[in-house]
């Protein structure tokens, strides 16, 4: 008799006791005996070269180790996808905050002002801070055109449909940088001796990606480079790439010095040099026919990638592949770019491009709507992607997708029409506009393409000498519940109780290679092969006898024991097998682009105050389908929090630029959402039998950080009955184009003879 | 960012009820004495300018944000802070509650959190919703969106009326 269920119940999260109670150790709790505490010496132009570099008066430069670029061992480079972003620059800079030179010293307090005493001496060079300059080319920076990838889908003959359209729709959309704001900053204590190597721990999502980074770094064999991750106070992205080169740098120093080194930045060097979500630009042209069936379109997209490369093409892939959002395309081309500026590179953030491009189509189907002359809900009836649809990439809709059912369940939980009508009468007498309006959509989970069959991730699950078992990855915890979910999934398939699992903690000289902690790809495609590997514990037990085919938990508890206490704790390992006849052509972007996809639809209600300008958000219903829910406390705090993170992104959380420069990198001057402005988020999970990955659960992470913006966007809409386009939408943008329409309807209205 | 124009002296304070002798510099911050002198690393930093509220703890029974306190200021007075509720039932209830609640994520700003509100429930025994919304608004949290952390402490008072 198995032990009772464990999956589908709120198992309460496994650190979660540590958490509460301040048990929980993060980076910056951590010290070890005669560790120095690292600081960056960053680049204070966006562009040019370094002439000079020199060390001010009034500081005792004796006591503080330094690393310049001419102490690197290995190559001068962060490896992830290119090798172009250096780990000190050498010689030119190419942003705003770009690394030069380290500083290390035994009291931290003294480092500021070292920091501050370092001079450096540029010859300036001419930057492009826009999309709209990079892709002028009045400076190439990176490359032969500033252009870091170019992706281009064609489906049927988009150059056929112009002719047969009753209307041709076009809009322009674009969305900012958003911060990802994680309330622990990034952190990394490193150490190097000769003999042990190099060990890294620290606050991030990826240890193999930091592992893959140090090595050439280093030129250190794969085994004298050790990654650990502590526990993480949030990443959503901001974590993925950018510890690579905090790491590099501690290293470096600890290296040097010969001592343990703590990097830990303080928020506004957080804010200012690590990566934000990509800027974007969008535009539409599509052929409509007047019942509102689209025939056709072509969709532009470009993304502000920042000065190197880093992760913007696997961004730009994932845009890409979403441009079209949850409908079904006869013909389309889609053109994408990510091109290269003098800003700190732009990077990972929950969503990863898809936010960025999935506000486009969204804003884009209420324009098209309201051109056509039918209802936001009916636009999209029409169009939606149904089983056996293609989609743009010309991937066969599987499974069973009701998105028309879904659409009718959210706007009766919003009570859309109701309030509709009842908005539109009341707001003539109110100062206060009420708006209803809602987002459609989709997103892919795992990696795209051939990307989990490039990783080829490896799962473990050891049986130890307690008799309970341990899941051996590299997928990371950093509050979105993979210890949890992972445990759960080791304990249901061994009929264990939730208990008797666990998640080792991810140190690459322990765990295998799980593949990085991204695109919402851990539940489905980790969890699918923590099950397989804890079924071959099982078989190990079987095999021996010491267990039948059939177990209590207190027989396999029993088994394990005996077979650890001959043995030791012993381990099975599962690698991801490609399912058969997958398809996906990377030349033609073309197949199979995802595993599986979640859809949803959100709706949100609001008051735009037309004497503040201020937008409210007043109530919000999140309905979903992803697959079987694991743990619905976890599926609903993932929804909640990126509906809230979508909030900001919409309304509050703009990035103020100069010179490829944050200047607001402050909690009181860029303004994320708090317990004051989030309404209460209503959150509802479709289970419509659809099954991938563990347990049949589809990734669920990033989904909800795509439907708020044009969700609430549509609602303004409604409310002020003039569209916007653009993300995010303050006050003072509000103001402007309101007062800017009244400038132009006095005129419009202002006697012939006046003018 | 310590201001460092004195020297350091001796700075006597209660810390969880028991008195402590810390020799600091007047203005270093309480919280960087509670983490690095005292070992006291449950109250987090989170922006360094009070702001986020992860360093909150309470002072003469204030909830203060420590990254704003120089330590001079808190001589003499009575500092609690998450690891000093390790007894309180007050306490307890909100935890056991943000545990089957959800109401904690990664858990950085947790033990702030956790002090906001129960230095709301020691205010307010029946608290509203807008009454938590409001007791938590200067706690920013990233991870959850605060609905399944207001839920927490709403369940933790309503059980704490019940007990009654």
């Amino acid at each position: 008799m198995p032990g009772p269920a464990t999956i589908g119940v709120s198992a309460p999260r496994k650190e979660g006791r540590d958490k509460v109670t301040g048990r929980a150790r993060y980076i910056d709790d951590i010290s070890l005996p005669d560790m120095l505490y690292g600081a960056t010496v960053r680049s204070r132009i966006p562009r040019g070269k370094i002439k000079k570099i020199s060390f001010g008066p009034g500081i005792n430069w004796d006591e503080f180790v330094v690393v310049t670029a001419k102490d690197i061992p290995g190559k001068n480079c962060i490896a992830l996808i290119e090798s172009d972003q250096p780990c000190l620059a050498d010689g030119v800079v190419n942003h705003p905050e770009e690394p030069i030179l380290l500083l290390a010293h035994a009291d931290r307090h003294a480092l500021p002002k070292a920091v501050a005493a370092v001079e450096i001496e540029y010859e300036p060079q001419p930057p492009i801070f826009t999309i709209e300059e990079s892709e002028q080319q009045k400076q190439i920076i990176w490359g032969a055109d500033n252009v870091f990838k170019k992706y281009l889908i064609q489906k049927g003959d988009v150059d056929e449909v112009w002719a047969n359209a009753d209307f041709i729709v076009e809009g322009e959309y674009a969305t900012g940088a958003q911060e990802q704001l994680y309330i622990e900053t990034n952190g990394i204590i490193a150490t190097y001796d000769a003999e042990h190597g190099l060990t890294v721990s620290g606050s991030l999502q990826c240890p193999y990606y930091v592992h893959k980074a140090m090595v050439p770094l280093f030129g250190l064999p794969e085994n004298k480079v050790r990654v650990v991750q502590t526990e993480t106070g949030g990443a959503f992205g901001g974590k993925e790439e950018y510890p690579s080169m905090i790491a590099g740098h501690a290293a470096l120093l600890a290296m040097k010095s010969a001592r343990p080194v703590k990097i830990i930045y303080d928020r506004l060097e957080d804010m200012v040099a690590t990566t934000k979500r990509h800027p974007s630009r969008t535009r539409h042209r599509t052929a409509v026919r007047k019942d509102g069936k689209i025939l056709g379109g072509e969709i532009d997209l470009v993304i502000d990638g920042g000065a190197y490369l880093t992760l913007s093409p696997v961004v730009l892939s994932r845009a890409t592949i979403h441009a079209g959002g949850p409908y079904e395309w006869p013909a389309v081309r889609v053109q994408a770019k990510a091109v290269a500026t003098n800003a700190p590179p732009h990077g990972a953030f929950r969503g990863f491009g898809a936010p960025q491009s999935l506000f486009a189509i969204e804003r884009h189907m209420d324009r098209i709507a309201k051109v056509v002359g039918i209802s936001p809900a009916e636009i999209r009836r029409v169009n939606f992607l149904k089983q056996g649809a293609l989609t743009i990439t010309d991937q066969t809709i599987n499974e069973n997708v009701e998105l028309g059912k879904m659409l009718d369940r959210a706007l009766e939980h919003a009570d859309y029409h109701t309030k509709k009508t009842r908005f539109a009468r009341e707001n003539e007498h109110s100062p206060i506009k009420k708006g209803i309006g809602f987002a459609a959509f989709l997103h892919g989970a795992g990696f795209t393409g051939s990307g989990e069959r490039y990783l080829a991730s490896v799962v473990g699950v050891e049986g130890t000498k307690e008799g309970r078992v341990r899941v051996l990855v590299s997928s990371t915890e950093f509050g979105q519940g993979t210890n949890t979910i992972l445990s759960q999934i080791a304990a249901e398939t061994l009929g264990l109780p939730y208990e008797d699992a666990e998640v080792a903690q991810p140190d690459t000289f322990d765990v295998p290679n799980s593949g990085p902690t991204v695109a919402s790809r851990t539940a489905m495609v980790v969890g699918k092969l923590v099950a397989s590997a804890a079924r071959g514990i099982e078989r190990t037990l079987i095999s021996v006898s010491l267990l039948g085919e059939t177990h209590t938990a207190e027989e396999f508890r029993a088994a394990c024991k005996k077979y650890a206490a001959e043995h030791g704790a012993f381990r099975s390992f599962t690698k991801y097998e490609p399912p058969a006849n997958i398809f996906w052509d990377d030349q033609k972007y073309r197949g199979e682009a995802y595993a599986a996809y979640g859809w949803a639809i959100y709706v949100a209600q609001v008051s735009v105050d037309t004497r503040s300008y201020s937008v409210t958000v007043d109530d919000f219903v999140a309905l979903q389908e992803v697959g079987r829910v694991l743990n619905p406390v976890l599926a609903r705090g993932q929804i909640i929090g990126g509906v809230a993170q979508g909030i900001g992104f919409a309304l509050y959380e703009k990035v103020e630029w100069r010179e490829g420069r944050m200047q607001n990198g402050q909690m009181t001057n860029y303004i994320m959402p708090t317990s004051a402005d989030v309404p209460e988020i209503r959150v509802f999970f479709e289970e419509l039998g659809n099954t991938h990955g563990a347990y049949g659960a589809k990734g669920i992470g990033e989904l909800p950080m795509d439907g708020p913006a044009p969700a609430i966007v549509n609602a303004i809409e409604d409310a002020l009955g003039m569209p916007f386009d653009s993300v995010p939408l303050l006050p003072e943008d509000i103001f402007e184009a309101m007062n800017s329409a009244a400038n132009r309807e006095s005129e419009a209205r202002a006697p012939a003879g006046v003018r | 960012m310590t201001k460092r124009g004195a020297a350091k002296r001796d700075i006597s304070l209660t810390v969880n009820g028991e008195v402590k002798t810390v020799s600091a510099y007047p203005m270093e911050r309480l919280l960087d004495v509670l983490r690095e002198q005292l070992g006291l690393t449950g109250t987090k930093e989170g922006c360094g300018e009070g702001e986020c509220g992860a360093c909150s703890v309470f002072m003469d029974g204030a909830l203060v944000d420590s990254c704003l306190v120089p330590v001079l200021q808190a001589q003499g007075s009575s500092v609690v802070t998450i690891e000093g509720l390790a007894a309180d039932a007050r306490a307890r209830a909100v935890q056991d509650a943000f545990l089957e609640y959800g109401g904690a994520q990664c858990g950085i700003c947790t033990p702030g959190m956790i002090l906001a509100a129960v230095h709301l429930l020691n205010a307010k025994s029946a608290p509203t919703m807008d009454d938590i919304r409001e007791g938590l608004a200067g706690n920013l949290c990233r991870c959850t969106g605060y609905v399944q952390i207001l839920e927490a402490v709403a369940a933790a008072a309503a059980k704490r009326g019940a007990a009654r």
